[in-house]
């Protein structure tokens, strides 16, 4: 099996996020960066896959230098190799060109199966993988909880979180797209020899001219999402706390929602 | 002519509230642009839900039918939107920002070659004819507007309980234009299977008015049973949910996980029980209109946040909370 992990590094979900001096994006400084989240549960699904059916695990990521870290993260716990997409030309790419890097990646990677994360908690887009999807033309499952794989049928049968606990039971045919959620499986943590030899695995890196691409698919250029201002939400005043002994309080409490709220 | 299209949601024979608020949100543009609402909707025996679009807002709906079409797929759908996409030629296309619409959307865009904004939380029309959109990143953190200023249509998915329900008017009907479609199962490489049913038959919390939400406080699973009781006495269209170190504690799932690798919820009311107020909880939360907090440490970052805090054991809180409740429910 050909399996590829499409990663992204993040802020630390802990971040307290500060916006630059013009408001056109965060404040970057003292940030510390982790893998993605979600890219966890489809790292490790990659591994157990891997282990179940052997084959080679990549991991690819479009980023900065520093996105190294998160794929070595990931080479430590087991993964084979590593394939950064790095250009000055990729940067300000939205979900449409990120999508089209990768598939020019994964063309020459070659998959069976492609595994993400359900969305990245910097921008929550969400749409990567189905981007991904169109452009490759392959089927996907997104929010994935659960994961059986048929190589011999080239099927796979995926269970997606809906909604109000409610799950969808999928097949698709393979090679197809998963985007992967908490609940899926417990990632595993690096070993300290893995963490040796991750320093040694390879990471190979690509560019525009490496993917035959040409500067206005790319970057801003070749987004079809315009990033205008950021800013912060309006901060919540704290209101008031409610003293007294508990049955008055609580008393007090369902008059304020009836009264001011209007609720109940 | 270019026109607003909605994509109309249901389930079990009935259309959901977001199809609701993106009519009454297309209704705020059409008042700009002028332009025609259209909704669209798919499935199989379903021309009694075609209906009642017109008394919300839609001028047209467009009835895609087909037997396939009855189960919901991203490849199925987005094959018969596309159809009648490029057919028509909007200039605008929402859809809602719920576990259809995140799913579906992004497949419609890439096919489309157009951009797509989502779980947005404001949607302006400009003098230019190009939206204004507004989304939450970082879980909230941060908010950011962004245009799609080439490609058509603009799409967006809108997150639900943003936009209020306009009322609806029963004088009005829309015109229905059904389209048998002819799709062919074996063409889609993907197929639902099943549906499996939740524990509970509780809507989710993305959509949920009032969100009864327990933390590390809450001490065990079974604990949850008291916010279950006030959700009950709340009534429809509540939800119990958790913070992550409830979840990671195993006193719930992680369906229902609030924060920035939860979900992120907007309700009216959310009430806080034993749940501290971590940086992560706070982003996926501080847009409730209303926020209660109830917990013993009188230090917690929650109260910050809270419009009411009631600084106790939340034991002691929780079930004469629902006694009150019920008791004013009875009242009225």
């Amino acid at each position: 099996m050909n399996i590829v992990v499409c990663l992204k590094q993040v802020p630390d979900t802990e971040t307290k996020i500060v916006l630059n001096p013009d408001s056109s994006n965060i404040l970057t400084e003292g940030i510390k960066w982790v893998m993605n989240p979600y890219d966890e549960y489809a790292v490790e699904e990659g591994l157990k896959i891997k282990e179940k059916f052997g084959g080679k695990l990549t991991i690819l990521s479009m980023g900065p230098e520093r996105s190294i870290e998160a794929m070595r993260t990931a080479l430590a716990t087991g993964a084979d190799e590593g394939v950064l997409l790095n250009d000055s030309a990729f940067e300000g790419s939205d979900s449409y060109a990120t999508a089209l890097i990768l598939s020019k990646a994964l063309s020459q990677t070659g998959y069976d199966i492609i595994l993400t994360g359900k969305q990245a908690v910097d921008l929550d887009c969400s749409q990567v993988y189905a981007v991904l999807a169109e452009f490759l033309n392959l089927p996907y499952v997104s929010v994935v909880v659960g994961l059986e794989l048929f190589p011999d049928q080239k099927k796979a049968l995926a269970k997606r979180e809906t909604e109000g606990g409610e799950k969808e039971l999928i097949e698709v045919n393979l090679p197809a797209i998963f985007a992967c959620q908490k609940d899926l499986n417990i990632p595993r943590y690096a070993s300290l020899p893995g963490i040796m030899k991750a320093k040694k695995k390879e990471i190979k890196k690509l560019g525009l001219n490496d993917l035959g691409l040409k500067p206005e698919e790319v970057g801003e250029a070749g987004s079809k999402i315009k990033k205008g201002k950021y800013f912060l939400p309006p901060p919540r005043k704290a209101g008031i706390k409610i003293e007294g002994e508990i049955p008055e309080a609580t008393a007090k409490l369902v008059k304020l929602l009836r009264e001011e709220a209007k609720l109940i | 002519m270019p026109g607003i299209f909605i994509i109309a949601e249901h389930k079990e024979g009935k259309l959901k509230k977001i199809t609701f608020e993106l009519l009454s949100q297309g209704k705020k543009l059409k008042g700009k642009s002028g332009e025609e609402l259209c909704a669209l909707l798919l499935g199989s025996n379903i021309e009694n839900l075609a209906t009642q679009l017109g008394a919300y807002g839609a001028d047209k709906v467009f009835f895609l039918e087909d037997e396939t079409l009855k189960d919901y797929t991203n490849e199925s759908f987005t094959q018969a939107i596309d159809g009648v996409v490029k057919n028509q030629s909007p200039s605008i296309l929402l859809g809602g920002a719920t576990a259809q619409g995140k799913d579906l959307l992004p497949r419609v865009a890439a096919r489309l070659g157009t951009g797509l904004a989502p779980d947005c939380v404001n949607i302006e029309l400009e003098d230019n004819g190009l939206l204004k959109i507004t989304r939450p990143i970082y879980a909230g953190k941060v908010l950011m507007e962004v245009t799609i200023p080439q490609s058509r249509p603009q799409m967006a998915t809108l997150r639900p309980n943003v936009v209020e329900v306009l009322p609806k008017d029963d004088s009005k009907t829309a015109e229905v234009i059904k389209s048998k479609l002819d799709l062919k199962k074996e063409d889609f490489k993907s197929v639902l299977k099943e549906i499996l049913k939740g524990e509970s038959k509780k809507i989710d919390i993305t959509e949920a008015n009032i969100i009864v939400s327990g933390g590390r406080g809450m001490k065990a699973k079974e604990n949850f049973k008291i916010l279950e009781e006030l959700a009950d006495a709340f009534g429809e269209g509540t939800a119990v949910g958790a913070s992550r170190a409830a979840v990671d504690s195993d006193f719930a799932l992680h369906d229902i996980q609030v924060g920035q690798t939860g979900k992120v919820v907007n309700p009216t009311l959310y009430i806080a029980c034993g749940i501290s107020g971590s940086i992560q909880h706070l982003a996926g939360m501080s847009t409730s209109k209303y926020i209660v907090a109830i917990n013993k440490d009188p230090e917690a970052p929650i109260f910050q946040k809270a419009d009411y805090g009631i600084v106790g054991d939340l034991f002691e809180v929780v079930p004469l909370l629902t006694q009150e409740v019920k008791k004013l429910k009875s009242e009225t």
